[in-house]
């Protein structure tokens, strides 16, 4: 089957689909964006989490075909060209990231997050990444960069 | 493989007619998983997402109608105030990438034993409203709903179009054992519900029998003992004996979450504190 769908603000088209394939097969196989990081396929560890109309969804549990028409971010989305999203920014500056499998996901909960929350608390910041899995930092990094990221989202 | 994607209600009963072999998805989180582990392979995927009529809750009446594509998010969100059991549960769904997505409706499709909506839905009496184009409507109460593990009542033309649900006349409750908070799938789960307005109680179990099912014994156990009318304390020896009913009403088994004596263990005590908690709010709001 044929799928088109905007991805990043660009609309793209993929041909001979499997129509059980997941949105995280067709980004990364089909499209060449590999952000979204391929995982459980499960839904339980969060590194393919990108945004689907807005929202942030885990891309390995939504079926190519659901996303026909619909606007899909990736973490490749989040900042023009090569440079960083203020979120990414901090990630790196905060030592948020190690083997950074789970990075882009974790980014894109963060960015939602924030987005959402300009100023959350820590209780706040644990619930929107509980469904983002990191085997490295033990979490505490990543904690500081979003903390980090909102601090300065408030003072610029 | 066929993907189908209707755009109406009718339409997606005519295809569910047509194709007995198709699977309803609709948030993906229970599907996806089946597909990309190659546990399923069916003939084609029926994506109910482009139906809006499933999108839509109303009320009439004093009674929820929640379509079966509302996602535990809305839930959350929108009916916290009305449905607060269901809504509590829907809180422990998953992460907040499968609360956007995961739904009601797929809950009760997939119809696992450890599905987070299900006690709340038994509690609160549900009825499941499911549809065929051969036979229009019909409504089952969610109690007769699930017949075996991931098994319901749905004939094979059928699709869950929503749940109705009455609005919480008084105090309800949900509580989950798991290893932490977020990402569980339920070792036991127990929802009460106090019905003032009738002088009843609803239970539902969850995690602890081949189905989610209800402790009938210990609701009308507990609603006959407890002092509607002076609303005087819950005595630590009722609630401990409405445990013992609820856990003496579940059929566990040892799995990799749990063991059996565990569940039992562990529904006694939430049926316990739930009962209490419940009672508690119930007092306060006097």
């Amino acid at each position: 089957m044929r799928v088109t769908t905007t991805v990043n603000g660009t609309e793209r088209t993929a041909d001979d689909v499997w129509p059980g394939e997941s949105l995280l097969h067709l980004l990364r196989e089909r499209l060449g964006l590999p952000g979204a990081k391929n995982a459980c396929e499960q839904g339980e560890c969060g590194s393919c989490t990108v945004y689907l109309d807005g929202e942030p969804v885990c891309a390995c549990l939504v079926a190519a075909g659901q996303a026909v028409g619909r606007e899909v971010t990736t973490v490749e989305g989040l900042a023009p060209g090569q440079s960083l999203h203020p979120v990414q920014e901090a990630f790196v500056e905060a030592g948020a990231v190690q083997c950074g499998f789970c990075t882009p996901g974790l980014v894109v909960a963060a960015h939602d997050l924030l987005a959402r929350v300009p100023e959350p608390s820590d209780p706040e910041i644990r619930e929107a990444l509980a469904g983002n899995l990191c085997r490295c930092t033990g979490y505490e990094k990543i904690l500081d960069a979003v903390r980090l990221a909102a601090r300065r989202r408030a003072t610029r | 493989m066929d993907f189908l994607q209707p755009s109406s209600w009718d339409e997606a009963l005519a295809v569910r007619a047509e194709r007995p072999d198709a699977l309803p998805i609709a948030g993906g989180t229970d599907v996806m998983v089946e597909l990309n582990f190659d546990r399923r392979r069916p003939g084609a995927l029926l994506d109910l997402t482009r139906v809006g009529e499933l999108q839509e809750w109303s009320i009439d009446d004093g009674t929820v109608r929640l379509g079966a594509g509302v996602p535990y998010g809305r839930v959350i969100t929108e009916l916290g105030d009305r449905l607060p059991g269901l809504a509590m549960a829907a809180r422990t769904v998953g992460s907040p990438q499968i609360r956007v997505r995961g739904t009601v409706g797929g809950n009760l499709g997939s119809a696992s034993p450890a599905g987070d909506a299900h006690p709340p839905l038994l509690a609160a009496g549900a009825e499941v409203e499911v549809a065929s184009a051969a036979r229009g409507t019909r409504r089952i109460p969610v109690a007769e709903f699930f017949t075996g593990v991931k098994r319901n009542a749905l004939e094979p033309d059928e699709l869950i179009a929503a749940v109705h649900v009455r609005t919480a006349r008084g105090p309800q409750q949900f509580c989950k054992v798991g290893t932490r908070n977020a990402m569980v799938i339920a070792v036991s789960a127990f929802a009460l519900a106090l019905h003032p307005d009738r002088q009843a109680v609803g239970t539902g179990i969850g995690s602890a029998a081949p189905t989610p099912r209800r402790a009938a014994e210990a609701e009308e156990f507990l609603a006959g003992e407890l002092d509607w009318a002076g609303r005087a304390a819950l005595p630590e020896s009722l609630a401990q004996a409405f445990g013992e009913r609820v856990a003496a009403a579940a059929a566990p088994i040892d799995d990799v979450r749990g063991t059996a004596a565990y569940r039992r263990h562990s529904l006694a005590v939430l049926a316990r504190r739930a009962a209490t908690w419940a009672w508690d709010d119930l007092r306060r709001a006097a």
